[in-house]
């Protein structure tokens, strides 16, 4: 039952993603919330609906944005498909898998994007792309990591509860 | 007595009394002292509580004064936009609050509080009281994305008001606006005006855009470029106004399939 918490924790996500988040820019770029909340959830052990979330996740961003469906759909199943595998093979190090996970998800949903915007007619110059909206975008994700790791990890505590020892 | 009265005695009451008096006032000062001490304590007490209570009174009237400023400052922009509204009465207009902006840095969209239960439909421009602003891309009932014209896929006719031309307005996705397809035999010059042509019946004509900051016209180049800065400030935009008379001409049916 407490996996329902899903649907109002990506809708808060999204609503200060689009209200507050996308209003802070670095050059061109600015973080994303969604992106950085999937990577924080499917890195938590005992979770195991971290697919479930990036598919809502994913759906809601869809139908904000403007950019076409694939586009945070891939992306975000990226993020998560990152983080499965890299999750328990940083031992003991978990902050380190969350920025590895950040850094490289962002990297990756940046250049989907950059692709799916292409493919769509519109010719981005890439040196652009690269050097004024991915790096800062990734910069900022970066800094939201260990916040948003450590409010997931309490989110993942409080929904999945371990078993007490006696 | 007789002595007293007839005053062979007053140098020594005056001493008496003196004494006396000296006493009165250093029992008195004591006294006065250690009930300072002994009071002093609960009038700090009071006092802190007193300022405790200050404080969250300053803290209201400072939370209020930013309140009353912001509502000061909403109902300037929207007296600007009712000049501008009036200043165009061929226009009918429906304004609407910016509410967020599209999650993706490549896209230059903005979220707006208004949608299709106010009449609102894809493809009606949306100004402010500076200019152009954009067009609506997408309503739901209560909601509306709008695309700027600093978007990269955005695309305006325009004509320079000076130079007696037309171009092409693109955007990019640094939030920079270009003027593209200028004839190389047209002069323009640093400040011209660019006003929408209304060309393609994307917008309404003579709609300001923004001004020529920066030409580049290179010999070999088949077309003249230019960068505008636009009127409009995209990182502050708040209240817009969307046209809700106007409407769009599609010319996707005249476009060949490729």
């Amino acid at each position: 039952m407490r996996n329902l918490v899903a649907l109002p924790v990506i809708i808060l996500a999204v609503i200060l993603q689009t209200a507050i988040v996308s209003r802070v820019y670095l050059l061109s770029g600015i973080a994303d919330l969604p992106l950085v909340m999937l990577a924080a959830w499917a890195l938590q052990e005992e979770v195991e609906t971290s697919w479930h979330w990036a598919l809502a996740t994913s759906l809601l961003v869809g139908f904000v944005s403007a950019l076409p469906w694939l586009a945070p759909l891939i992306g975000y199943f990226a993020v998560v498909g990152l983080a499965q595998i890299l999750q328990g093979r940083v031992w003991q190090a978990p902050l380190l898998a969350m920025f590895s996970v950040t850094f490289l998800g962002s990297i990756i949903s940046s250049l989907l994007t950059f692709a799916v915007i292409n493919l769509s007619g519109v010719s981005l110059p890439v040196s652009d792309v690269l050097g004024v909206l991915t790096l800062p975008s990734v910069l900022l994700n970066m800094l939201l990591a260990i916040p948003v790791y450590a409010v997931m990890r309490d989110l993942a505590r409080w929904v999945y509860p371990s078993p007490e020892v006696e | 007595m007789a002595l007293a009265l007839g005053g062979y005695f007053s140098s020594a009451s005056n001493v008496f009394t003196g004494s006396l008096i000296n006493l009165q006032a250093w029992f008195s000062t004591r006294f006065v002292a250690v009930q300072d001490f002994l009071t002093a304590p609960r009038d700090i007490a009071s006092l802190r509580q007193r300022n405790v209570d200050l404080e969250a009174d300053n803290a209201e009237l400072q939370a209020q004064i930013i309140q009353l400023q912001q509502q000061v400052g909403e109902t300037r922009i929207l007296a600007e936009l009712v000049d501008f509204a009036q200043a165009r009465p061929e226009n009918r207009y429906q304004a609407a609050a910016v509410i967020g902006r599209d999650p993706s840095p490549f896209l230059h969209y903005v979220l707006i509080n208004r949608g299709s239960n106010d009449g609102f439909l894809p493809g009606m421009p949306v100004v402010t009281d500076q200019g152009l602003v954009g067009r609506v891309d997408a309503v739901i009932a209560d909601a509306s994305r709008v695309q700027l014209i600093t978007d990269p896929a955005s695309n305006v006719n325009v004509r320079l008001q000076n130079a007696g031309t037309e171009a092409s307005l693109v955007g990019s996705v640094t939030g920079d606006v270009t003027l593209d397809l200028i004839p190389q035999d047209v002069k323009i010059e640093i400040g011209d005006l660019a006003l929408t042509s209304g060309l393609g019946g994307g917008y309404p004509p003579d709609l300001i855009v923004g001004q020529v900051v920066n030409v580049r016209s290179r010999d070999f180049d088949l077309f003249q470029q230019a960068t505008v800065q636009p009127v409009v400030d995209f990182n502050r935009l708040a209240i817009v106004l969307v046209i809700v008379n106007f409407e769009p001409v599609d010319t996707s049916p005249l476009i060949p399939a490729p």
